[in-house]
């Protein structure tokens, strides 16, 4: 069946998948978000190595989510891949750095004779849920805002602003979202670590922390959502495949997307729905609802951003040089055989969730933690 | 297509993967074989249900745990360094090198990481048996991802089963059953994989003996030895059974680079192997200059080695270089001359296709594609650059076939004194045990020096030279970046150092770990 599709469908079916990727991977943040609470909501040394245990359990699947991701593009939509990535070098490398430092710090942090100490590495921990969250988001960003570069006519990329990619983190808009996932990475954290830790006192701090950070997140999420249905968006004629802007682009992709519209408030209205199980109804499995509502409101993101005949890497320098999930993806060859290998992706997806199952189906309490050698 | 090469920047570019790709590599051959000694532990503890088996893996394991957390982080940079410093590369031929990589997330990675947490939190959580599959299945996976990105690597090496595409002008897959089942991509997944067994072997050998010449956790020791020297003596049989077929497909697939390897600068019948020697680093390409100091030669070794039979030339770097109408080499010079053809016409194409010129462009197109195959050499300035370091490749092969060769005759000794209970009766070869990691680490780093210098000034071999791969970014951008990493990875690597020194001292009774 697969082998009959023709290659604009791979490409939307590609955009798709890359689309869940990107939100499994804001979903799974919620590590990066517990990284940002050790270090505040944290009373004493067992709160804060059970918090890092709890988490510590799960960076690894974030971490690779984040490698698949780039991997995803890489194989889909190579041109995005080279054009951003070597374009708006410097924001891909502070983010590289901040993951780099996050990497190691899990194993090395408790460890005796560990060179830069405890802290050094709770540090990073912070670092990497906090600058490398809002740079994930600048940059995710200028998706809708677009970026400063260039193609010739070998497709070979040229960034024109001095900054290379860090000059996202100067647009309000890019800024916002970026802080929007910070928050919501933390809500995300808190409501994870609350159902994970046997600890009451702290699950309690936990509930709270969710709601607080979810107010916090608000501010952002209403203007890049105001912002968003009224800004000019980056059209694409599906004829010529010229872009254009267009005024009230991406609300014209809302109201010719219903399902789309549907998913960004089904999203939002989960989101939101946990955090008030949990602060108000002292219930601890708010993480899922909020967690499904991430994965629905990111992948609406992602939706409007691609679909609808709009550009996903708009070029503020050239309109001629914006990329569309057209324009910038792999051969229909590609496309096809990767599409071959996805099929496993639902498989791979079920081990993971039922080895998840089998960890988590017991709380984590500081008596197991004392008793774990291993421990981080 | 590429109006100005900024020589220096190239270089940075070069320098800043090397230091990536060679710091991941201290990591990943530990990574790769530890995680399948810890499964052959665990196993004999799950079997015996002797609580000192069960011990001693988590030792292991323990210092499994420090370097994997590195390898990942350094291993998440060079992913991404392909688009930041080579994204010209990305582009020209990610419709093939990015299904790897990604194939590689979806069948390797994940199962590393979900597993990895069951292995080292889920003693408690999930069945004995359970675990013991998890552990398992962290050696799979991470050998898994060894498969896929030298799978890349080996198409780089020996591309197959893509088209060059003009109008997108990138090269675009055909087929990627032969991108995947290519004897290059094999080749170097069974020998880079063998070698990261035996490296880990090396490593458990030389904790052991440490722990033996200090008179500590005698048992533990010698348990460990006994399973190590049993896995690294099959895994350096295999190592240089597959380094074997590796030269043997590289005489057909990258000549210059095993020429570079032998300093052969002139091909002969039947040719030598030079088992010792002093290069002279003067020589270059149609000089008259002699290429060694000074040499021993082992008769018609090199001819078997290429070859599997004493008939045959294995031709040099000059007749590679300048042709050889005997042997039907084609020159650089004349390669360079058609691959500035199929520049220009591909040029040509996009003007008159811009322009709306459907007759020139097929003209164009027409001389572009009697010329495709040559596309890279257009990109080179001289015939010289066709020509890697030479120095640098034959004392790196040097290095790791005599190295290579010493583990094997290690390992049989270790596995003698062994089986007969005398280790601790030989302090001088215990001393020695404790050595050969560093001398395991130096193999394992001159191995990958042979492979990528030794295919220079090549990306993509005869396709894409570096030169054009780059991303266009200015050299003092690059040359920071490789000192930030240069910072970054001493600085974790040091970490890593000490942390896994103390937990050596500390033993399988532990501390904190």
């Amino acid at each position: 069946m697969i082998g009959s599709l023709d290659w604009s469908t791979l490409q939307q079916l590609w955009w798709l998948i890359v689309s869940v990727v990107g939100s499994l991977f804001v979903f799974l943040t919620f590590v990066q978000g517990g990284q940002t609470l050790i270090l505040t909501l944290t009373n004493d040394d067992n709160e804060k190595n059970l918090m890092v245990n709890s988490i510590g359990r799960k960076w690894e699947l974030t971490f690779t989510t984040l490698v698949l991701f780039g991997g995803a593009f890489y194989a889909s939509f190579p041109l995005f891949y080279a054009s951003s990535f070597g374009g708006a070098y410097w924001v891909w490398i502070a983010i590289l750095f901040t993951f780099v430092m996050q990497a190691v710090s899990y194993e090395y942090r408790r460890k005796p004779n560990n060179f830069l100490g405890q802290k050094t590495y709770e540090i990073f921990m912070f670092i990497n849920g906090s600058v490398g969250i809002l740079l994930i988001g600048a940059a995710v960003g200028t998706f809708f805002t677009g970026s400063n570069f260039v193609l010739n006519d070998y497709n070979l990329v040229q960034w024109t602003h001095p900054l290379r990619g860090l000059e996202a983190a100067f647009s309000l808009f890019n800024v916002s979202f970026g802080l929007f996932l910070v928050f919501l990475a933390r809500v995300l954290g808190s409501l994870y670590l609350a159902n994970n830790l046997e600890h009451q006192s702290l699950v309690g701090q936990l509930q709270v922390s969710a709601f607080n950070n979810l107010l916090c997140a608000l501010p952002f999420l209403l203007y890049v959502l105001i912002r968003l249905v009224l800004m000019d968006g980056f059209a694409v004629d599906p004829t010529s495949g010229d872009v254009s802007l267009v005024s009230g682009k991406y609300l014209q992709n809302l109201l010719e997307m219903p399902l789309v519209l549907i998913l960004l408030v089904a999203g939002l209205v989960l989101v939101v729905f946990g955090v008030v199980i949990n602060r108000f109804m002292g219930s601890v499995r708010g993480i899922w609802p909020s967690g499904l509502g991430t994965v629905l409101t990111c992948l609406a993101v992602f939706s409007l951003a691609g679909y609808n005949n709009t550009s996903f890497y708009p070029s503020k320098a050239d309109l001629s040089s914006s990329l569309t999930i057209y324009n910038a993806s792999s051969s229909h060859y590609t496309l096809t055989m990767m599409s071959y290998v996805a099929i496993a992706v639902p498989f791979v997806l079920a081990y993971i969730a039922w080895f998840w199952r089998q960890m988590d189906s017991k709380k984590l309490s500081v008596e197991e933690l004392a008793a774990d050698d291993k421990s981080y | 297509m590429i109006e100005q090469i900024d020589l220096s920047l190239v270089n940075w570019a070069r320098a800043t993967f090397a230091l990536t790709a060679m710091y991941h590599w201290i990591f990943v051959p530990l990574t790769l074989g530890l995680s399948f000694l810890c499964a052959f532990f665990e196993s004999i503890y799950v079997r015996t249900g002797n609580e000192e088996w069960k011990k001693l893996t988590k030792f292991w394991m323990t210092l499994f745990g420090i370097n994997f957390a590195i390898g990942v982080a350094t291993g998440i940079i060079l992913e991404f360094e392909f688009g930041t410093n080579w994204s010209n590369y990305s582009w020209m031929v990610g419709d093939i090198f990015g299904a790897p990589l990604a194939i590689e997330g979806i069948f390797a990675f994940f199962i590393e990481a979900t597993f990895f947490a069951v292995m080292f939190f889920g003693w408690d959580r999930v069945t004995k048996k359970m675990h013991l599959f998890s552990t398992w299945m962290v050696a799979v996976g991470s050998n898994l991802s060894a498969l896929w990105i030298l799978v890349a690597n080996g198409w780089m090496q020996s591309p197959i089963g893509m088209k060059f595409n003009p109008d997108t002008a990138r090269f675009e897959m055909q087929d990627l059953w032969s991108v995947i089942s290519s004897r290059v991509a094999i080749s170097h997944f069974t020998h880079a994989t063998s070698s990261g067994f035996l490296l880990a072997s090396l490593f458990v050998v030389a904790v052991s003996c440490w722990f033996l010449l200090k008179n500590r956790h005698s048992l533990f020791a010698k348990r460990s030895i006994a399973v190590a020297c049993v896995f690294g003596l099959l895994s350096s049989l295999f190592v240089a059974f597959t380094g074997d077929e590796h030269a043997f497909i590289t005489a057909r697939t990258q000549p210059m680079k095993l020429a570079a390897m032998e300093a052969l600068w002139e091909g002969k019948e039947p040719t030598g192997l030079i088992a010792v020697g002093l290069v002279n680093p003067d020589k270059k390409p149609g000089d008259e200059q002699d290429p060694f100091e000074f040499s021993i030669e082992i008769p018609g070794m090199l001819t078997l080695l290429a070859h599997r039979r004493f008939e045959g030339v294995v031709p040099g770097i000059n007749d590679l270089t300048f042709g050889n109408e005997k042997l039907q080499i084609e020159g650089v010079a004349e390669k360079i001359r058609r691959g500035r053809v199929a520049v220009a016409s591909l040029g040509d194409y996009k003007a008159a296709r811009k322009s709306g010129d459907a007759v020139a462009a097929e003209r164009s197109l027409k001389i572009f594609n009697q010329n495709q195959d040559y596309l890279g050499y257009g990109y080179l300035d001289s015939v010289e650059q066709a020509v890697p370091s030479v120095p640098i490749t034959f004392y790196a092969f040097r290095t790791m076939v005599s190295l290579g060769t010493l583990f094997i005759l290690m390992f049989l000794v270790f596995l003698y004194l062994s089986a007969k209970n005398k280790l601790e009766d030989y302090p001088l070869i215990l001393k020695f045990g404790v050595l050969s990691v560093f001398l395991g680490y130096v193999a394992s780093q001159a191995g990958w020096v042979v492979t990528e210098v030794g295919r220079q000034p090549w990306a993509i071999q005869g396709m894409l030279p570096v030169t054009v791969a780059r991303s266009n970014l200015d050299s003092g951008t690059v040359a920071v970046t490789f000192f930030l990493f240069l910072f970054l990875f001493t600085a974790l690597l040091i970490a890593e150092i000490k942390i896994m020194a103390k937990q050596i001292s500390l033993g399988p009774e532990g501390g904190k770990s």
